[in-house]
């Protein structure tokens, strides 16, 4: 595939650009007469509002105007939808409370969003914003799911009694019962997964911009997928129709799910611009980030594993309750449901599952897909289950997890999963060998002679990417298909320019993409630029979320890219006499195969337009385009160790050594594959031993809503990490690929708990691990 | 309004703004240097970190009217148009960036920590000098293979100039 193509180690195209300071974020986008907004924000987690006073903010310094709800609802903009339907098992629909981009009747959550003020400067939008003024009528708030669900919690939708938003079970209950009451020992856990800010780098950002002139609306703004944001703009929220609306999302800053979603502020930016008759820029700061960014995990568990005589797993049964947050969120139906507990099998032959999942209203932010969405849950209530039933049954962690290891694919799990390929054994062998696993418990004695206690975790995870075969999702409820389209555009003299409805926010899709294309034809890397990201330019597309860029978006690149090979040997064929099947493309040339006669590339693309001379009937041009819907998931799988050494005296634990051994089929660039694990590690390792997003249980204020309270992972957190890999190749995608994106932020967090409860000779711990919870659960030994 | 007179990047600047403008929306708003970054308001991520009269420090921290007179160093002004200073180009090889938001500022503070401790640069002295930039992509893992490269390389320029 030559240095630049598929397996090569290059160097990403992108990278001056935002090396040298001149990318092109959304905030960095200004166009004349742009002006300034800032959104007046409830207080309150829950209240009724009695009234909306604007007139002193009107008049202060450099205000253009500020709007509000009433305005909103007038001119008929929509509310805000959850785009997955759920039934509850007893056949009615989920529970969907209205979501208004501005509130004006009841606000859900600190953070609601009530008014919007333009002025000439952000300054002056905020000072104008604290002169509107809103009389509330404070009512009772809830934060936590648990607690919602109890008799006389507040009740935060009228459509929702009790909070429930919906009742879902999949799986077999009675035989999953059955084999319970049978079995020789059966596991019980409960498990929390705490609740996580996804913070990207780049906060949220829009610029909404009319044209009076062509009734036309802009909106630059970051999404992970633009073309999904003005779909859903268009036909719910009644911004204005798609071809009156173009969506550009410029060079992102980072997403992890939190950018797929539409929020109220672009569609009030945009309608503001129409209002106001100027651009209208909105800027999240980082705390604007923490209260009003949707936010991931959040679940409760009761589980309950059995096992035969021989340790093999018999049933596992689950009960989940989900908090949903105030309003439902974008795909928030999904992440508990279909995402999740269709992964409870795991790597494991289990042959009876019944989960049971219960999603909550509460008065917080909406929660929705944060990296992983559903699957790292789904992972570390397994993979802490499994650890547990290793320590009660008494055999080690590696042996029960090989008794129960799929073998032979493909595999039916028993919730909807068609496991295509795998070796799960190869990556736990990997691992362990890479950890030296056997030296182990050397290293504990050493560092117990220093007062030091060790311990070891591993974590055997599984995750469905390459989202999603279309018609499979829409079965179940999605309001959209999950193919990905592609243009391959060959320009007249050879260069080519790639349209995709992927969108790069940060995984290099402008060098991966190029070197498909490169390997392929054997041309440059720098011939191919990329291009994404705008409703103008690529036909259309489903955005990037769910590690399916490299399953899904490249396999479109594939499609289109045989069409244009297909032509292009039509045409070479015909200008060198010969016969289509006998023509080869390789190292940027056209050539009769067995003969030293070759047409270079650019000669070849020059005649599809000159069309001087082109096959009889042929069209001129070589431009192609596919969509692609993949006909099944996609099985990253691996398997993780972290060692861990905690100080008794103070709790920390510090990561001795983490190693990852994962299986993403085919590789495009191996560089870009380890960044995508280590970033996903650091976001794991945040999960489970730093981050935490805590709410006061009374007044459901966020106490954790800035870097000064909510502890990301630094870089003096966090270890070196051992990578290896050991791929299967994908038998659903002609690339072989299963994707990388999620998995760190997946397979971590058991491991690590799985070391520290490991260490501290109990297995009393819940996520994050901070020094204060270690130190505490130290003390409980003695 | 206070009239800020600055050096940015070499070219002498001077504008009016606000007593409460924070130098990094000077920079950004006033002169159009997008390069640098906010990533958090409160002195904790690193995303706007320049170089003021030598030393690094958080633009979005300082006003604008602190600033005056002193000679600023954006992103934009570390190496000539269509080069790559050192640490840039050990970014770019070895993989230290991926959304690229918090670059700038990781690069600015990189450069800062070579300069002041250049040669004698550990995994264990980066982990810590980095302690005050959020990446939030790369686990900092080739940020800080980056950083040993290019004080490494720089260290051996230094040399081979003696």
């Amino acid at each position: 595939m030559g240095v630049e193509g598929i397996g090569a180690r290059v160097a990403r195209k992108e990278d001056k650009r935002f090396l040298t300071g001149k990318g092109r974020y959304t905030d960095d986008m200004s166009v004349p007469g742009m002006k300034y907004a800032c959104f007046v924000r409830s207080p309150h987690a829950h209240a009724k509002i009695l009234s909306i006073d604007v007139s002193a903010a009107k008049v202060m310094p450099g205000v253009i105007d500020v709007l509000d709800g009433h305005q909103l609802q007038a001119d008929g903009i929509g509310n805000l939808i959850c785009g997955w339907m759920i039934h509850s098992k007893d056949g009615s629909p989920m529970k969907m409370g209205a979501w208004r981009p501005l509130a004006y009747e009841t606000v859900r959550y600190v953070g609601d969003a009530i008014a919007i003020v333009v002025a000439d400067s952000s300054g002056q939008a905020r000072d104008a914003a604290e002169a509107v003024v809103i009389e509330f009528d404070e009512l009772p708030a809830v934060t936590e799911a648990l607690t919602a669900l109890e008799g006389g919690s507040p009740q935060i939708h009228p459509e929702a009694p009790g909070n429930l938003i919906f009742d879902w079970q999949i799986g077999e209950a009675d035989a999953t019962d059955k084999a319970i009451a049978s079995a020789a020992h059966v596991t019980e856990i409960e498990i929390r997964n705490n609740r996580l800010s996804p913070n990207p780098m780049e906060p949220r950002a829009t610029l909404g911009i009319y044209d009076a002139s062509e009734d036309h609306y802009t909106c630059y703004t970051t999404s992970q997928n633009p073309h999904v944001a003005r779909l859903v703009m268009s036909a719910f929220y009644n911004v204005a129709p798609e071809n009156k609306l173009r969506v550009i999302a410029p060079d992102v800053g980072g997403g992890f799910g939190s950018k797929i979603y539409i929020y109220p502020e672009e569609i009030v930016c945009l309608w503001a611009s129409k209002k106001t008759g100027v651009p209208v820029k909105w800027t999240s700061d980082r705390t604007e980030a923490f209260l009003t960014d949707a936010h991931g995990r959040d679940h409760v568990s009761q589980v309950k594993m059995a096992f035969d005589a021989n340790n093999r797993i018999t049933a596992l049964k689950v009960d989940t309750v989900a908090n949903l947050g105030a309003y439902m969120s974008l795909f928030s139906s999904a992440v508990p449901t279909y995402l999740y507990a269709t992964l409870l099998s795991g790597q494991y032959a289990i042959p009876a599952i019944h989960a049971n999942v219960r999603t909550v209203y509460t008065n917080t932010v909406p929660v929705d897909a944060y990296r992983g969405a559903g699957r790292p849950e789904a992972t570390y209530l397994l993979e802490r289950t499994m650890e547990t039933a290793a320590r009660e049954l008494g055999v080690s962690p590696a042996e029960l997890r090989r008794v129960n290891f799929i073998r032979s694919f493909p595999y039916q799990t028993p919730v909807i999963m068609n496991y295509d390929a795998g070796d799960y054994e190869a990556s736990l062998n990997a691992a362990m060998q890479a950890a030296d696993w056997a030296g182990f418990e050397t290293r504990r004695a050493a560092a117990a002679a220093k007062g030091m206690k060790r311990g070891i975790g591993m974590s055997c995870y599984i995750e469905a990417c390459g989202i999603a075969p279309s018609a499979a999702v829409g079965s179940l409820g999605a309001g959209v298909g999950l193919w990905e389209s592609a243009e391959v555009r060959v320009n007249a003299v050879g260069t080519i320019e790639v349209l995709t409805g992927s969108h790069s926010h940060g995984q290099g899709h402008e060098t991966t993409f190029a070197q498909l294309v490169a390997g392929r034809l054997g041309v440059p890397l720098d011939s191919i630029n990329i291009v994404h990201g705008d409703t103008d330019k690529v036909q259309m597309g489903m955005g990037t979320y769910g590690s399916r860029s490299g399953a899904v978006g490249m396999s479109a690149v594939v499609k289109a890219l045989d069409k244009v090979e297909a032509k292009a040997k039509k045409i070479a064929a015909h200008l060198m006499e010969a016969d289509e099947q006998d023509i080869v493309i390789e190292n940027g040339e056209l050539k009769i195969a067995g003969t030293d006669k070759t047409l270079p590339w650019f000669q070849v693309a020059l005649a599809a337009y000159t069309a001087h001379n082109l096959p009889a009937g042929m069209e001129p041009g070589l431009k192609e385009t596919a969509f692609y819907d993949p006909s099944n998931f996609t099985f990253p799988a691996g398997c993780y160790i972290a060692e861990v050494e905690i100080d008794p005296e103070t709790g920390k634990t510090e990561i001795v050594q983490f190693v990852a051994a994962d299986d993403f089929g085919n590789i495009i660039n191996p560089m870009i594959v380890e960044g995508q694990v280590h970033g996903g590690l650091a976001q794991g390792i945040g999960q489970a031993l730093l981050e935490n997003v805590q709410y006061d249980r009374d007044t459901g204020q966020l106490l954790t809503a800035s870097f000064m309270d909510y502890a990301m992972p630094r870089a003096d957190d966090l270890p070196s990490f051992t990578l290896s890999h050991q791929n299967t190749p994908c038998p659903g995608n002609p690339l072989g690929i299963k994707g990388c994106g999620e998995a760190g932020a997946i397979g971590s967090p058991p491991a690590l708990i799985n070391a520290i409860t490991d260490a501290i000779g109990h297995n009393r711990m819940t996520m994050p691990a901070t020094p204060m919870k270690v130190w505490h659960a130290l003390q409980a030994t003695h | 309004m206070t009239t800020v007179t600055l050096t940015v990047n070499g070219r002498a600047v001077s504008g009016e703004c606000e007593d409460r403008m924070l130098l990094v929306d000077f920079i950004r708003v006033k002169l159009g240097l997008t390069g640098t970054h906010v990533g958090c308001d409160t002195t904790q991520c690193g995303s706007c970190v320049i170089h003021m009269d030598g030393l690094s420090v958080k633009s979005c921290s300082i006003l604008a009217v602190q600033a005056s007179g002193s000679a600023i160093t954006t992103i934009e002004g570390l190496s000539a148009q269509g080069e790559m200073h050192p640490v840039q180009a050990a970014f770019k090889e070895h993989h230290g960036l991926q959304c690229g938001f918090c670059t700038p500022g990781m690069v600015m503070t990189a450069v800062d920590m070579i300069n002041r401790r250049g040669g004698s640069l550990t995994e264990e002295v980066v982990r810590t000098e980095l302690e005050g930039n959020i990446c939030r992509c790369t686990g900092y893992h080739n940020i800080v293979k980056a950083v040993l490269s290019a004080d490494a390389e720089m260290a051996a320029g230094r040399q081979a100039a003696e």
